[in-house]
C-alpha cells in the first residue's frame, strides 16, 4: 500500500486561522482541500508536506451565488455543486460542459474548485474554463484580499500566483448578458485526463458578428491555458464555420503540446484546432444576437 | 439472455444467486489485507529505479538504525541461505532479491521489517544502493541485435538474449499450399504489453512459527498447492509443515498464480523475527513488476484459392519474455497454446515459429485470461481473415462462413495437431449475425460513409467480428504439467450424517462463483440443495491436491471432478440403500428429485412407494446397520480427474463502434456475443464471466497497454497511466449462447472464464479498422491511434510515443 511520509495537520476553524498557519509554518505547510490531487502525490512521496491545513470546515469558502453582476464560486465549491447547480449551468453552460466530463462522480463529490485551480495541472479542465470565462480569483493573505485575473493565474505547471501564506477564496466570473460557452474534450477514457480540450465563451452582436470571445485550452502546453491568437483573430468577425476555421488554425499553430502516451505532438495540435472549432461553434449555437437583458 | 439454449437444463443447474455474494456485497469479504494476527510486523520492498545496472553495494545499516525497523533483507541474506533466485515455471531461474544486477525497473532490491507499514516505506529511503547504469534492451526488437547489451549474464556462456526457438505444424506441406495459392496475404501485427490488473494486488501474511516449524502463509493464491510446492523447493521448509491458505481473492486473470519476490521476503522475514510478517504490494507494484500479459510481435501470411477458400497459414513470432522466462504454462509449450492458431477454419497446413527473447522488462507474458496465449492466436487469425478479406475485396462475415469448420467435422485434428471436442461454429456465426442485423447494420454503414465525404463530419461506422475457438481445461497428465506436476485435480465429498455435504476442492475462486457453481454441481449428482454443500477451497490443509484456476481450468478438470465424486459417493448410497431396503444394488433406481433437503432417493424397481431418501441413507450409513463386506460405511469419496482432452468452448461476436473522424474516438455502440461453453450449470454465472471478459476486450482493443520509453522506463505504473475500461465504455452487452456439450466431459461443460477475454479484442479492433476504411493498425486504438492510421501514419504501441 501506498502511504505517505511523516505530516503534521491541523483543522482550520476560520479562513484567518490558514492564513495564520501558513504564515507561521511557511512553504512546508499545504492547504488541503478534497484531497484528490494533493493526498496521491503524497501517497507517492512526491509531495512531502510537514503540515497539512484542513480546510474542510469552512463553510463560507463554499457556495454559488450571483452578486453584484458576477457569478461567485468559492473555492471550496465541490465539483459536484458546481455540476447540480441551476445558476451556474443557465448563466455558463461551458462549467457543466466541463464538470461532466471532469473525473468521475467519486472524485467530483469531493475534489473541489479552489483545490482544482491551484493544482495547475497543465490538463486540469477548470484552468481552460476559467481563463476563457476571464474569471478573477481573490486570493487572502495576512494583508487582506487580493484579486488576480486567472489568465494570470497560471505561472507553470504547478505553479499560481497565490503565495506561500495565501489562500484561494472564491472565483468571480463577470456574466455576460447573451453570450454562449461551450466545452469539448477528448479523453481515452471515461474519467482520464484530457488528451486535449478547448473552452469557449462567445459574445455576438445583432449581426452575428463576435464582440468578445475567450478561448481557453487545456493539456495542450499553453502555460496560461489562453488561446490569445486564436481570439484576435475571431474578434470582430462573423460567427461562421470560416472563421471557427481560422481560429482553429491559429489555436492549433500557437499551442505547445508535449507528446506523451496520450498522444503525439501533431495530433494534440490538431486536436488543439480541431476542439477550438467545435467549442466555437458549440458556444455559437448557444448566444444570442445582440445579447438579451439578464 | 435470447437464442437458442438446450440441454443445459438438469437438477441443480440454473440460474441461482451466487452463495458467496451474500458476504461480497455487506463488505464481509475476507482479503489478505483484512488479516491482521497478533505481533504482525509489515513488510516493505525496495525497487530499482533503473532499467538496467550492476549493483555495486547495498548499504543497509542507515535502515536498519531506524527505531521500528526489525530486518532489512537484502540479496546477501538471502544468498546465504541459497534463496537468492528461485525457479521459474518455464525453465529459468528468478533473482528473488537482486545480488549481481538489476534488470527492470521495479525490480525487487531489498525488503524492510518494521512495526507498521509507514515506518517499513519510510525504512526504504535509508537504504544506500550503488548502482552502475547499463544500456537496457527496452526493444524486443533490437534485443538480438550484435552488440545488444546480454541482459542474462548470471548464466554461464551466455552471449545473447536468446530464450528459445519453437515450432510447431508442417513447414512443407505449408509451403507447398503457399506456392500454389491465387491470394497470399500478410500483416505484422503486435500483441502489445498488458497487464491482469486485479482490483486486489497481490499480497501475503507470512507466520513462521519457530516452536513447531510450520509455516503458514494467507496469500493471494490462484493455485494454493502448487505454491506449497514451490516454498518447500525454494526455502527448503518440508512440505508438510507449510499450509497455505487463500482467502477471498479479489480477482486474479492469472497474475496470482506465480512466485513472487515480495511473498519468499515475507516468509524469510517471519523467519527472522519470529512474528508473522505482511507484505501487500501497492498499484504500482503490481503494475511494475508482477506478471504482464501478451507482447507477441507477430508476422501473419495467409494463404487462399481464387474461390476464398483458406488454405494455409504461416506465422513467425517474436515474443517479449522480459528478463527472466517465467511464463506460467505448462512445461512443455514455450509458447502456451498459441499452436491452436488455425482458429475456427478448416485450414489446411500450418506452421508457426515463435523466438523468445529476454528484455529488461518484468516477467511474465502469459496472464490476463488468455489460455496460455489462445488470446494471441484468435487475435491473430482473426486480423488475417479481416485482412484478407479486404485485400480480396470480400464480405468478412462470408469470408468466415465459408471457412468454418463444420459440425460434422468433430471431433478434429487440426493442421497443428490440437483435436478439437466439438462445435457448431456456422450456428454461433448465423445466430450473432442475425442478432445484430447485419444487413442493416451494414446500409447504415455505406449512408454514414456517404454522409462523411459530402461533409467530412463524422460519425463513421463500423462492423467487426471474430469467431473464436478457445483450448482450455488444462489438462492430459502425460502431455501438460507445470513443474514436474500433472494437471490433474482432486476432489473430496463428504455427506454428512444429517444429509447436507462438503466439497473440497484443488482449486481456489477469484470471484468466478465457486461455491456456487460446485455445489450446483453435487445438488446435480445428488439432489441436495445447492445451499446444502459447503464447498472448501484455499486452505492446502484441508483439501485435495490439484493445480489450481487459471486457464478456465475448474469447470473442466476439477468440475468433472466433483461430479466424479459425486457419482462414487451416489453409488455407495446405493450400496447402503440396498441394505437398507434388503434388495440388490442393481434392483435399485436413482431418482435425483427435486433439490429438496431429503436429496435424491433409490425406489426399488417395480415396487413403488418404497424408497430411501439421500438424507436417510447418509444417517444409516452413519448408524449401526450391518453393512456388507466391501461396504465401508458413511458417505465419502475422492477422486483425481485427469482430463482426456483440452475443451474447446468457442463464439461468434460482433461489435458495431462509430468513430469520430475529426478526433480518433470511438465509440462502442453495440456488442453481440454468442458463446457456447457446452453445458452451463449456472448461466448467470457464465454470463458474468463473459461480461467481464468482454469489458477486458474493449479494455485491449481501446486503451489498456504497458510501454516502456528508450531508457526502459515503465510508463503504465497507476490507473492514471494503465488504463481500465469503465461502464461508460461498455454497451449493453447482447448475449446468447448455444450449447454443444463436450463429449468427454463429464457433464458436457466446458470452461468459459477467458472466453470473452480471447474472442472479443480482434471484434473491436476489426471494427474500429472496418470503420475507418484501414487495413491494420495495432492495439490500443486510443484516440491518437485512431486518428494517426486515419493520416496513415500508425503508431507503434510498444515503445514511448514520441
Ligand atoms: C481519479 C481522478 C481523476 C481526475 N480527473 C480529472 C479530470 O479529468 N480533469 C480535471 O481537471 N481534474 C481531474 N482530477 C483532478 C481533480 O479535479 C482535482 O484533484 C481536484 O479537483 C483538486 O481539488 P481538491 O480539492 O481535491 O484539491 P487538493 O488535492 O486538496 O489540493 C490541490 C492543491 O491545491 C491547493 N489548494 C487547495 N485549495 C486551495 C485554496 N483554497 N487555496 C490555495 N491552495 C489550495 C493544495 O494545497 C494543493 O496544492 C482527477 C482526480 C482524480 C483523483
Amino acid at each position: 500500500m501506498q502511504v505517505p511520509a511523516f505530516f503534521e495537520y491541523q483543522r482550520a476553524t476560520s479562513v484567518e486561522h490558514v492564513v495564520t498557519l501558513l504564515e507561521r509554518f511557511g512553504p512546508e505547510a499545504r492547504i488541503v482541500a478534497g484531497g484528490h490531487s494533493l493526498i496521491p502525490m503524497m501517497k507517492l512521496r512526491l509531495a512531502q508536506p510537514e503540515l497539512l491545513v484542513d480546510v474542510n470546515d469552512l463553510h463560507e469558502l463554499s457556495g454559488i451565488s450571483v452578486s453584484e453582476g458576477e457569478l461567485r464560486i468559492g473555492a471550496l465549491t465541490r465539483h459536484a455543486e458546481l455540476l447540480a447547480s441551476p445558476v451556474a449551468g443557465e448563466h455558463f453552460p461551458i462549467l457543466h460542459d466541463a464538470e461532466r466530463v471532469i473525473a468521475d462522480p467519486v472524485v467530483r463529490n469531493r475534489g473541489t474548485i479552489g483545490g482544482s485551480v491551484c493544482q495547475a495541472d497543465p490538463s486540469e479542465d477548470l484552468s481552460g474554463v476559467f481563463t476563457s470565462l476571464r474569471a478573477v480569483a481573490v486570493v487572502r493573505g495576512t494583508g487582506g484580499d487580493r484579486t488576480v485575473p486567472m489568465r494570470e493565474f497560471f505561472h507553470g505547471p504547478y505553479e499560481t500566483a497565490v503565495r506561500p501564506a495565501e489562500i484561494l477564496v472564491e472565483l468571480r466570473v463577470p456574466l455576460r448578458p447573451g453570450a454562449g460557452s461551450a466545452y469539448v474534450k477528448v479523453d481515452r477514457r471515461a474519467g482520464d485526463w484530457a488528451v486535449a480540450a478547448a473552452g469557449a465563451v462567445v459574445s455576438l452582436d445583432a449581426d452575428g458578428v463576435v464582440t468578445e470571445v475567450g478561448i481557453g485550452l487545456t493539456a495542450v502546453g499553453d502555460a496560461d491555458f489562453t488561446a490569445v491568437e486564436a481570439e484576435d483573430l475571431l474578434r470582430g468577425r462573423v460567427a461562421d464555420d470560416d472563421a471557427f476555421a481560422a481560429a482553429g488554425a491559429a489555436a492549433a499553430e500557437h499551442c505547445r503540446p508535449t507528446a506523451d502516451q496520450r498522444g503525439p505532438v501533431d495530433y494534440k495540435r490538431h486536436l488543439a484546432g480541431e476542439l477550438t472549432v467545435r467549442a466555437l461553434r458549440a458556444a455559437t449555437a448557444r448566444a444570442h444576437r445582440g445579447g438579451f437583458p439578464e | 439472455m435470447t437464442g437458442t439454449v438446450e440441454g443445459c437444463a438438469g437438477p441443480g443447474f440454473g440460474s441461482v444467486p451466487r452463495k458467496e455474494d451474500g458476504r461480497f456485497v455487506r463488505g464481509r469479504g475476507r482479503f489478505v489485507d483484512d488479516i491482521a494476527l497478533p505481533g504482525m510486523l509489515h513488510g516493505a520492498v525496495l525497487r530499482s529505479p533503473y532499467a538496467h545496472a550492476r549493483i555495486r553495494s547495498v548499504d543497509a545499516t542507515a535502515a536498519e538504525s531506524h527505531p521500528k525497523v526489525r530486518a532489512v533483507i537484502t540479496g546477501e541474506t538471502l544468498a546465504a541461505r541459497g534463496m537468492a533466485w528461485m525457479p521459474t515455471f518455464s525453465h529459468d531461474v528468478a533473482a528473488v532479491l537482486a545480488t549481481d544486477k538489476v534488470r527492470y525497473q521495479g525490480q525487487e532490491v531489498a525488503f524492510v521489517v518494521a512495526d507498521d507499514r509507514y515506518a517499513a516505506r519510510d525504512a526504504l529511503a535509508l537504504i544506500d544502493v550503488d548502482y552502475e547504469p547499463l544500456p537496457p534492451v527496452a526493444d524486443a526488437r533490437r534485443s538480438l541485435d550484435e552488440g545488444a547489451p546480454v541482459i542474462r549474464d548470471d548464466i554461464a556462456d551466455r552471449t545473447d538474449n536468446h530464450v528459445f526457438d519453437w515450432e510447431t505444424g508442417d513447414a512443407g506441406a505449408t509451403e507447398a499450399l503457399f506456392a500454389r495459392a491465387a491470394h497470399v496475404s500478410e500483416c505484422d501485427l503486435v500483441y502489445p504489453r498488458v497487464h491482469p490488473a486485479p482490483l486486489e494486488t497481490c499480497g501475503t501474511v507470512a507466520d513462521f512459527d519457530r516452536i513447531s516449524g510450520k509455516l503458514t502463509v494467507h496469500t493471494t493464491a490462484q493455485a494454493p498447492h502448487a505454491h506449497r510446492m514451490l516454498y518447500a523447493r525454494i526455502a527448503g521448509i518440508p512440505e508438510h509443515h507449510i499450509r497455505i491458505i487463500a482467502p477471498d481473492i479479489g480477482g486474479g486473470f492469472g497474475n496470482k498464480v506465480g512466485m513472487y519476490p515480495g511473498y519468499l521476503c515475507a516468509v524469510v522475514g517471519s523467519i527472522l523475527t519470529g512474528a508473522p510478517v505482511k507484505w501487500v504490494e501497492d498499484r504500482s507494484e503490481n503494475l511494475m513488476s508482477t506478471s504482464f500479459a501478451r507482447d507477441f510481435h507477430m508476422h501473419g501470411e495467409i494463404a487462399a484459392d481464387a474461390d476464398g477458400h483458406i488454405l494455409a497459414l504461416r506465422v513467425s513470432v517474436l515474443a517479449d519474455h522480459g528478463a527472466f522466462n517465467a511464463t506460467a504454462q505448462p512445461s512443455k509449450f514455450p509458447a502456451g497454446f498459441f499452436g491452436v492458431f488455425t482458429g475456427s477454419y478448416d485450414i489446411a497446413a500450418a506452421h508457426c515459429r515463435v523466438t523468445g527473447v529476454y528484455t529488461n522488462k518484468a516477467p511474465g507474458g502469459v496472464a490476463y485470461a488468455c489460455s496460455f496465449r489462445v488470446t494471441e492466436a484468435v487475435y491473430l487469425v482473426e486480423r488475417l481473415v479481416d485482412v484478407l478479406a479486404r485485400d480480396t475485396g470480400r464480405d468478412p462475415a462470408e469470408l468466415r462462413m465459408a471457412n468454418l469448420l463444420t459440425p460434422d467435422r468433430f471431433p478434429f485434428r487440426s493442421a497443428t495437431g490440437w483435436e478439437y471436442d466439438s462445435g457448431d461454429y456456422p450456428r454461433a456465426l448465423r445466430t450473432a449475425l442475425d442478432m445484430v442485423g447485419y444487413e442493416e447494420v451494414r446500409a447504415e454503414q455505406k449512408q454514414r460513409r456517404v454522409a462523411f465525404e459530402r461533409t467530412g463530419h463524422g460519425p463513421l461506422t463500423g462492423v467487426g467480428m471474430s469467431v473464436f475457438t478457445e483450448a482450455v481445461g488444462a489438462g492430459p497428465r502425460r502431455l501438460m504439467d507445470i513443474m514436474g506436476l500433472g494437471m490433474a485435480d482432486g476432489a473430496e465429498l463428504r455427506v454428512h450424517p444429517t444429509g447436507p455435504a462438503v466439497l473440497r476442492l484443488s482449486c481456489m475462486s477469484q470471484g468466478q462463483g465457486h461455491e456456487t457453481t460446485f455445489a450446483q454441481i453435487v445438488s446435480h449428482e445428488l439432489g441436495l440443495p445447492v445451499d446444502a454443500v459447503e464447498v472448501v477451497q484455499g486452505d492446502t490443509d484441508n483439501t485435495p491436491f490439484g493445480l489450481g484456476t487459471y486457464g478456465s481450468r475448474s469447470t473442466p478438470v476439477s468440475g468433472a471432478a466433483a461430479s466424479v465424486a459425486a457419482g462414487k459417493v451416489r453409488e455407495q448410497a446405493r450400496q447402503v440403500a440396498a441394505v437398507m431396503l434388503e434388495v440388490a444394488a442393481d434392483d435399485l433406481r436413482w431418482d435425483v428429485g427435486t433439490g429438496g433437503p431429503e436429496g435424491g432417493s433409490f425406489s426399488v424397481k417395480g415396487v413403488p412407494g418404497v424408497s430411501v431418501t439421500l438424507r436417510e441413507i447418509a444417517m444409516a450409513a452413519h448408524g449401526g446397520l450391518d453393512l456388507p463386506d466391501g461396504v465401508e460405511g458413511q458417505l465419502a469419496a475422492s477422486t483425481v480427474y485427469n482430463p482426456p482432452n483440452l475443451t474447446f468452448p468457442f463464439g461468434a461476436y460482433v461489435c458495431v463502434v462509430d468513430v469520430d473522424p475529426g478526433t480518433g474516438e470511438v465509440d462502442v455502440r453495440r456488442f453481440v456475443a454468442v458463446d457456447d461453453c457446452g453445458v452451463r450449470i449456472n448461466p448467470m454465472i457464465v454470463e458474468g464471466q463473459i461480461h467481464g471478459g468482454l469489458a477486458d476486450g474493449i479494455g485491449m482493443a481501446l486503451m489498456e497497454l504497458v510501454a516502456f520509453d528508450d531508457d526502459g522506463n515503465h510508463l503504465s505504473a497507476s490507473f492514471m497511466d494503465y488504463l481500465l475500461p469503465t461502464a461508460m465504455e461498455c454497451p449493453p452487452w447482447e448475449l446468447a449462447a448455444t450449447v454443444t456439450p463436450s463429449p468427454h466431459h463429464p457433464l458436457g461443460a466446458k470452461g468459459v472464464g477467458e472466453s470473452a477475454t480471447v474472442g472479443s479484442p480482434p471484434a473491436v479492433v476489426n471494427a474500429v479498422l472496418d470503420a475507418i476504411g484501414v487495413r491494420h493498425a495495432d492495439m490500443p486504438l486510443t484516440p491518437a491511434h485512431v486518428w494517426r492510421a486515419l493520416q496513415g501514419r500508425p503508431i507503434r504501441p510498444d515503445i514511448a510515443i514520441r
